[in-house]
């Protein structure tokens, strides 16, 4: 795959030098001359400098050929714009930009941005999955697709446990697809399953849904 | 009519007293209080102090309410990062984006973003008095 990397900082230049590993043909836009030299002394002549948002710049580096673009640059906008160039000029089929903001993300979906990473979001997940007292999870994200898998646990004062799944108020856009109970051995619930104190449930939702979801299943 | 102008240095301030003197309701917002200086004295408007590709920030500067949305700071992504905000998070009517990078104005404007470029406008001014 070609992939374009903008931005030459801590992140852009381990992401390169990973997919390089990978075997992927990757080229570094960086606009600063002197991080472009460090860079190409370190993982040879992959870096080029540049701005990554502009089309002069993206022409000279066959952006039209590119299977991917990656704005990873410290500035939400650099990354929105870059990628809009990317995509809307050079028709990359795969955008991804960074974010800083995490509230910016509804907008790169709106514009089109394949995928979105947002640092804050992903601690703020890692957070969630370490404290085991909070009832939800997010276990996986399928952008482009809307869908989001989560892991739900009934507690004590759950109103769902003890309950038939089908007499429970699950929000239409959710599935459940896993019952791991505390010692048994996990199963695919129907809708005559009891949910029990301790289960854990493993379900696909999007993102709207979610908290309905999480108030049916753990909603005391 | 209710317009929003982010970024106050010259032109920003500039545009923000003649419109306040038609007699439009105007907000300018600015992430350096310094900025405001340019203002008239008898300037009508609301000055605020914020960034403004912060959604919360425009929302207090009545980004809700306006019926247009004016970017004249110094940086070409930054007017079209919250020109795209405007457009497609607060539905604003009307958008209007400065962007000094011709090539970037050309793309933007195909996308559906109403954009000068100061750059293309002054150069054929110039190359016209040249002519003339």
């Amino acid at each position: 795959m070609y992939i374009i990397v903008v931005g030459g900082g801590r992140l852009g230049y381990y992401l390169t030098k990973g997919l390089l590993a990978e075997g992927h043909e990757v080229l570094l836009l960086e606009k600063e001359s002197e991080v472009c030299e460090t860079i190409t002394e370190e993982l040879g002549s992959v870096c080029f400098r540049g701005d990554g948002c502009e089309t002069t710049t993206l022409n000279e580096v066959g952006t039209s050929r590119a299977d991917m673009f990656i704005a990873v640059t410290g500035d939400d906008e650099d990354n929105m714009v870059s990628c809009q160039v990317a995509k809307h000029k050079f028709n990359v089929p795969t955008t991804i930009a960074r974010l800083r903001n995490p509230d910016n993300e509804d907008l790169f979906k709106k514009l089109g941005i394949n995928i979105t990473i947002s640092a804050t979001n992903l601690i703020l997940e890692a957070i969630e999955r370490e404290v085991t007292t909070h009832p939800l999870t997010h276990i996986l994200t399928m952008q482009d697709k809307g869908w989001e898998m989560v892991d739900i646990r009934i507690l004590p004062e759950s109103t769902s446990a003890g309950k038939l799944v089908r007499e429970l108020a699950l929000p239409a856009e959710s599935k459940l697809t896993l019952v791991i109970p505390r010692e048994n051995k996990p199963y695919v619930p129907t809708a005559n399953s009891v949910l029990k104190e301790g289960d854990r449930v493993i379900a696909l939702t999007t993102p709207q849904t979610e908290e309905a979801l999480r108030a049916a299943l753990s909603g005391a | 009519m209710n317009i929003l102008i982010m970024g106050c240095g010259r032109v920003g301030a500039q545009l923000a007293s003649l419109l306040d003197a038609d007699g439009h309701k105007i907000t300018v917002l600015d992430n350096d209080s310094y900025s405001f200086r340019r203002l008239p004295s008898d300037f009508g408007g609301t000055a605020l102090l914020g960034n403004g590709l912060q959604q919360d920030v425009l929302q207090k500067a009545g980004i809700e309410s306006a019926e247009m949305f004016v970017a004249t700071t110094q940086g070409d992504n930054r007017n079209i990062m919250a020109c795209q905000v405007a457009k497609h998070i607060f539905n604003v009517p009307r958008v209007l984006c400065r962007i000094y990078d011709p090539l970037r104005q050309e793309l933007f404007e195909g996308l559906g973003i109403e954009a000068i470029s100061p750059t293309k406008i002054f150069a054929q001014l110039l190359r016209d008095k040249i002519i003339a």
